[in-house]
């Protein structure tokens, strides 16, 4: 149990690593631009958009938590 | 022509800065185990761990074929940005002073340390601690490598292209590394990583949109704007954190 324990957190911390709020965030913004599209709206902006402020995000928390 | 250039020429350089970056990690914890305890053992572990890793992209690059194009440049472009955003988000707390930088000699010092210290415990005829450190080393470094090659591959339909860039930084960090007989500490480990990083969140954002259904705005150019774009977000918060940081704490601020 604890080696399958390891396996799914050696993953974890290899995709999703120290701040899953950026992973789910990406998540969340690829499934906006999909459903855009669906709309028949070229949302081509809103990945690098959420990009930033998912990195400003994550950056400022970091920061705070540091400082 | 100008379109298929920019993608193929960022390709390579991605695979090729992100293979050397994770090499040159992987070649301080060899070199740490190989000269205190002897190369045969350590040697060993390297060429199992290698074996490995070219077995995974043997293995995974002819496999993700059979997948949709634009289902599989949805999955690798959400991991790619994940994965991305992480190397960007800690090269910028690296360089604004939040996060101390990453000191290969120290790592080098520490690594011989720890191999003289463990006791010898021999087992298949090998010393096992040598064996299994540089295993480890090499396959956890790898594997960062191997999914680079993979998603950059995959997702363009040039794996070959993507492990030509690996092999070539294979070629020139242990051609380095034989050379200085030492841990390659005088390479810009952030720097790279910031590079790749970028590199890494670019490629992420432009598969990830098109798997989603987007057409982008000049096809392939975009991913010049998209790199211009995050790298002038990142500089920008490197700057503000440096302030912050010399704020919060003046005499501690990196130079």
């Amino acid at each position: 149990m604890s080696y399958i324990r390891s396996f799914a957190l050696f993953w974890w911390n290899f995709v999703v690593g120290d701040d899953w709020r950026v992973a789910a965030g990406v998540a969340v913004a690829l499934g906006l631009t999909s459903l855009l599209t669906h709309e028949d709206v070229n949302a081509w902006w809103l990945l690098p958009l959420a990009i930033g402020l998912l990195l400003a995000g994550s950056l400022w928390r970091e920061a705070r938590r540091v400082s | 022509m100008g379109c298929v250039s920019t993608s193929t020429v960022l390709l390579i350089v991605g695979a090729f800065l992100a293979s050397a970056v994770e090499m040159v990690e992987a070649l301080t914890i060899v070199l740490g185990v190989g000269i205190v305890r002897g190369w045969r053992s350590t040697l060993i572990g390297v060429g199992a761990a290698t074996v490995v890793l070219a077995t995974l992209v043997a293995a995974l690059g002819p496999a993700l074929r059979v997948v949709p194009i634009g289902t599989l440049r949805l999955v690798v472009g959400a991991l790619l940005l994940a994965f991305g955003l992480q190397w960007l988000r800690k090269a910028i707390l690296r360089s604004s002073g939040f996060v101390s930088h990453k000191d290969e000699d120290a790592a080098f010092r520490r690594q011989r340390e720890q191999a003289a210290a463990a006791r010898r415990e021999e087992r298949a005829g090998l010393d096992w601690y040598s064996f299994t450190v540089a295993f480890k080393g090499v396959l956890l470094e790898g594997l960062e490598v191997v999914f680079i090659v993979i998603s950059f591959g995959s997702a363009q339909g040039r794996i070959g292209l993507a492990s030509a860039g690996a092999a070539a930084a294979f070629v020139l960090v242990i051609g380095a590394g034989v050379l200085a007989r030492g841990p390659l500490e005088r390479v810009p480990e952030n720097t790279i990583k910031f590079v790749v990083g970028l590199l890494l969140t670019t490629f992420g954002c432009f598969w990830g949109a098109e798997g989603a259904g987007v057409d982008w705005p000049g096809d392939e150019l975009s991913l010049l704007g998209v790199l211009a774009f995050l790298g002038a977000a990142s500089f920008m918060f490197v700057r503000v954190l440096r302030r912050r940081r010399l704020a919060v704490a003046p005499m501690e601020a990196p130079a």
